[in-house]
């Protein structure tokens, strides 16, 4: 019991950083129909801006003297840096390409995915960039059920962002536009939004949360990879499609699934095969209820 | 003036800041604290230097000043396909023929190296080129079946001591079995969702491979698989038949040239078939191609059976060729690299493909000091193609993107 | 009649593709005016209201609004400058409630107490979109949207609104209902309209002024009155 209730709080941690990066493929999608191949990169990018700056404040000796504010800005500031590059990303890739075959248009994600990862490749080495991991050590115990402030850090920190999330798009004006926007394109220019700029704010958004996730990743699990936004990538994909892709609400629930089902996979089936549970639901997923949990209508005839 | 200033250098320059601004992070900022300047901008001036030069490239194209050298060009391509036209066709196949016979008396180890491995990826991805190029279904996974290929040969040549000329057939049945497993669920799905199923079987497979240590023995891979072996006459001690393993590389470079070759007229034969013209209408607009009778389901499968097959016996052959398999060779980048070779080339385009194939091997080998840079340059020539010349470079003689898209 | 027209397309082509949708199109909308496109389908009429949104790129040509060129402007920026289109098919943002439909209507104007105001206008207007406000556009019968379309166009405080068939699909007694409320639109608000319809006899008791389209060009501009009177139209289009 006790080993369940472990795994319980391991699962939400993970599906709550699925989730956060499974919204970003899940508004993407929602507003222009493009599986983002580069959304992962977006991740693990953050993960590495994540470490370059710690690191910096940490060769300035900030990151003993106050840690909190150098946790602050290193992920705001990350944030920042990923929304400007999936805006970069968004008009140099995909923008050119909106009235072009969608296989086109995914091909040409798929090439960005591998350009950025190997981007990071040349700037940041082929090794693990570890984290300075220190900051949130230790924890405390209830029974025979241990919790550790990271674990609480990340999953506090992930609600606040999808609280956030849900705000914006729900509850204020830009929120109603990029709605609108995902539903119909030509009308909402006709009632004066700018359709190219509602994309670049949701690219920005998608790839701001990503980022997050990557710096949480980056403390969770110790370290980064300049591959390491591949897999994640995938499954984060699996759960945007498992609540439905285009619906926001869909994707946290996704996350969440996935993030479970793989801990409990791993836990009480197979460690070597955690990674194969997520794909696997991804394809009975797209097999037996393509449109998800909560999904919305998916038009048909647009193949 | 003033417009093309507005279109071009504007964006031009607030992309190059903003490509500085997304460059420093990554290389100015210092674990000990400090900032620097210099790295990033050596490495924007570069890019800056090349994306200028294209810049004014396209813009001297534009504006016509090019025109006395593309009438230059123009002249000599006409010349030559004037003078290709009065020599017979048999003829330049019979030359090709020749120079690929002779190729590995006139060549160096390293050479006929490269040359096989050119060849196999022809065959991955001609094989590919009748999933995606030919039926339109974007498969992110193909790796998976030259991966069964070659774990196919590799396990019956080292528990069973079966040759490779019995493996190859076997191969590609496999393959062909595993390509109707993993199309049957996922070829009812659109085509976006199809790439990313595929994407996950493939990497099913791949972890298959790397975690069942009793029967694959995992990362470690797979050693002491047999090359390819031919029974030859012997008449010492009165007539016997010796087997004899065709180690060297050239009988190998044979061995492949004659499955590219198979591959290339298997593909060509499939493609101006009735099978392939139900494929293509399928790409152009599967509601159509339905509604006039053909048959969408059976096609698509049969699509990834035959392009499955392919890749198996390419897989047979490379675990023939490196005598040694592991999950390394089947991993999702492999994917990608067959696929951006098919697309490069240009989808359903048989003579595309084999260019972009040389492309893309040869070009990284012959400059071998930026080879670290060679996915890189694949990932971005893939979106450049697709933002440029989405029909590849030599584009397919029969070409059309689907009807729905165009709307869409 | 004021002497310079509020909307004036020179000599407009356009197309999809390779396939030519308008051949050179000229026309003349004044302030204050009604102004109504019949023709068949495919004739060109939605391509036009398009064009002149925006929306579709035009190949030759010059549209002006309010005497300056609103060629290659981007869709978005028009109606700021009161120009307006109610589509067609309606194009309620199906899964928006009606009150966001409406406040989608209103996103580029920051005036908060003028915004409340129209919005009980709209809500005046049509009275059944009031008791609906909470529910999403897309569970509205076809009157319904046809209502809230308007009433999100008349949320931008349009000086020209361009509406594309607006009775396609609606119950008779509604395409009665809706044609009331645009002359109400045009008399009490003084609002510009270009009414593209295949129901000609309709428009053309609406409108003062008619254009005839065919396959891409204009074929007849008269008085509304002589139009419906022209033995021709009431073969073609009325249906004698």
């Amino acid at each position: 019991m006790d080993y369940f209730i472990q795994q319980l709080i391991n699962g939400i941690t993970l599906g709550g950083l699925y989730a956060l990066i499974a919204l970003g493929y899940t508004m993407v999608y929602g507003v222009i129909q493009l599986i983002n191949f580069a959304h992962g990169e977006f991740f693990a990018a953050g993960g590495y801006v994540g470490v370059i700056l710690l690191n910096y404040f940490a060769g300035l000796g900030y990151l003993k003297t106050h840690p909190w504010v150098c946790l602050g800005a290193s992920l705001v500031l990350t944030m920042i840096y990923c929304a400007f590059l999936a805006m970069a990303v968004e008009k140099v890739a995909y923008k050119p390409l909106r009235f072009s075959s969608r296989l086109a248009a995914l091909l040409s994600a798929l090439g960005m995915s591998i350009f950025l990862q190997n981007g990071l490749m040349l700037t940041q080495g082929v090794f693990d960039k570890p984290y300075p991991i220190e900051l949130a050590e230790g924890g405390f115990e209830i029974g025979a059920i241990s919790f550790n402030y990271l674990q609480i850090l990340i999953v506090a920190l992930t609600i606040l962002l999808l609280i956030g999330l849900n705000f914006l798009v729900f509850k204020t004006r830009v929120g109603m536009a990029m709605r609108a926007t995902a539903q119909d394109k030509i009308m909402s220019s006709l009632v004066a939004i700018s359709s190219n700029r509602i994309i670049s704010l949701t690219f920005a958004i998608g790839a701001g949360l990503a980022a997050a996730a990557g710096i949480m990743v980056g403390f969770y699990y110790g370290s980064v990879r300049y591959d390491m936004g591949f897999v994640p990538g995938i499954k984060a994909f699996a759960a945007a499609v498992l609540g439905g892709i285009g619906n926001i609400t869909g994707a946290m629930l996704g996350g969440l699934i996935i993030g479970m089902v793989e801990v409990f996979g791993a836990g009480y089936i197979s460690g070597q095969y955690k990674d194969v549970f997520a794909f696997i639901i991804l394809i009975a997923v797209l097999y037996f209820k393509p449109t998800g949990i909560m999904g919305e209508n998916v038009d048909d005839t647009r193949v | 003036m003033i417009r093309e200033f507005k279109k071009i250098w504007k964006p031009y320059t607030i992309g190059m800041l903003w490509l500085l601004g997304l460059l420093w992070p990554l290389l100015g900022i210092h674990p000990d604290g400090t900032l620097s300047f210099g790295s990033t901008f050596r490495v924007w001036f570069y890019i800056l230097v090349v994306t200028l030069t294209c810049v004014i490239l396209y813009l001297l194209n534009k504006s016509q000043a090019l025109k006395p050298m593309q009438a230059v060009i123009g002249r000599f391509r006409s010349a030559t396909s004037a003078f290709g036209a009065k020599v017979p066709r048999a003829f330049w196949f019979g030359l090709l023929a020749v120079v690929m016979l002779a190729y590995p008396l006139l060549t160096d180890r390293y050479a006929q190296d490269v040359a096989i491995i050119v060849l196999i990826y022809i065959c991955l991805g001609l094989g590919l080129n009748i999933v995606v190029g030919l039926a339109g279904l974007l498969d992110l996974g193909y790796i998976a079946f030259y991966g069964v290929g070659a774990y196919t040969y590799a396990l019956l040549n080292i528990h069973f001591g079966m040759s490779f000329w019995i493996c190859l057939p076997i191969a590609a049945a496999l393959a062909c079995i595993a390509g109707c497993l993993i199309g049957y669920p996922t070829l009812k799905m659109r085509g976006d969702y199809l790439a990313i199923v595929t994407l996950g079987f493939g990497e099913i497979v791949r972890l298959i491979l790397n975690n069942w240590m009793s029967l694959t023995n995992g990362p470690n891979g797979l050693l002491g698989i047999k090359a390819p072996g031919i029974y030859i006459p012997t008449f010492e001690g009165g007539f016997s038949l010796e087997y004899f393993y065709l180690k060297k590389l050239y009988y190998l470079y044979y061995i492949a040239l004659a499955l590219a070759v198979f591959t290339v007229i298997g593909v060509y034969r499939l493609n101006f078939s009735r099978i392939g013209r139900g494929w293509e209408a399928i790409r152009e607009d599967e509601t159509a191609a339905e509604l006039m009778g053909v048959n969408t389901f059976t096609l698509k499968l049969l699509a990834y059976a035959m392009g499955a097959i392919f890749a198996g016996l390419a897989g047979a052959f490379f675990a023939a060729r490196m005598r040694f398999v592991s999950p390394e060779s089947f991993t999702f980048l492999e994917s990608a690299m067959v696929l951006s070779m098919v697309v490069l080339g240009g989808m359903g385009s048989i003579p595309g493909i084999i260019l972009a194939v040389i492309a893309l091997i040869v070009l990284p080998e012959a400059f071998r000091g930026v080879e670290m840079y060679r996915m890189l340059a694949f990932g971005a020539s893939m979106t450049l193609m697709m933002l440029f010349r989405p029909e590849g470079l030599i584009p397919a003689k029969r070409v059309g993107g689907r009807s729905e898209e165009r709307e869409g | 009649m004021a002497d310079q027209p509020l909307l004036e397309l020179k000599n407009v082509s356009a197309s999809y593709g390779n396939i030519k949708a308008l051949k050179g199109i000229s026309l003349k909308v004044y302030p204050g005016e009604i102004v109504a496109m019949i023709g068949a389908n495919g004739a060109g009429k939605s391509t036009t209201l398009m064009v002149t949104c925006g929306i579709i790129p035009i190949d030759e040509g010059d549209i002006l609004y309010d005497g300056r060129s609103i060629r290659g402007v981007a869709a978005e920026k028009l109606p700021v400058r009161g120009l307006c289109q109610v589509p067609e098919g309606r194009r309620i943002f199906p899964r928006l409630t009606v009150h966001e439909n409406l406040e989608m209507g209103a996103f580029y104007r920051r005036d908060r107490a003028e915004i409340e105001k129209d919005m009980e206008y709209v809500y005046n207007l049509f009275p059944v979109l009031r008791e609906r406000r909470k529910q999403q556009g897309g569970t509205l019968s076809g009157g319904e949207q046809q209502m809230l379309a308007i009433g999100r166009a008349l949320m931008t405080r349009p000086r020209m609104l361009l509406m594309d068939e607006p009775s396609l699909g609606l119950a008779p007694l509604f395409v009665q209902k809706i044609f009331d409320i645009i002359h109400d639109i045009n008399q009490q608000d003084g609002t510009t309209i270009l009414l593209v319809e295949q129901n000609a006899n309709l428009a053309l008791q609406a409108a003062s002024r008619g254009y005839v389209l065919e396959t891409g060009t204009i074929t007849m501009e008269d008085k509304a009155d002589r139009l419906l009177h022209n033995p021709e139209i009431r073969k073609a289009y009325l249906g004698e």
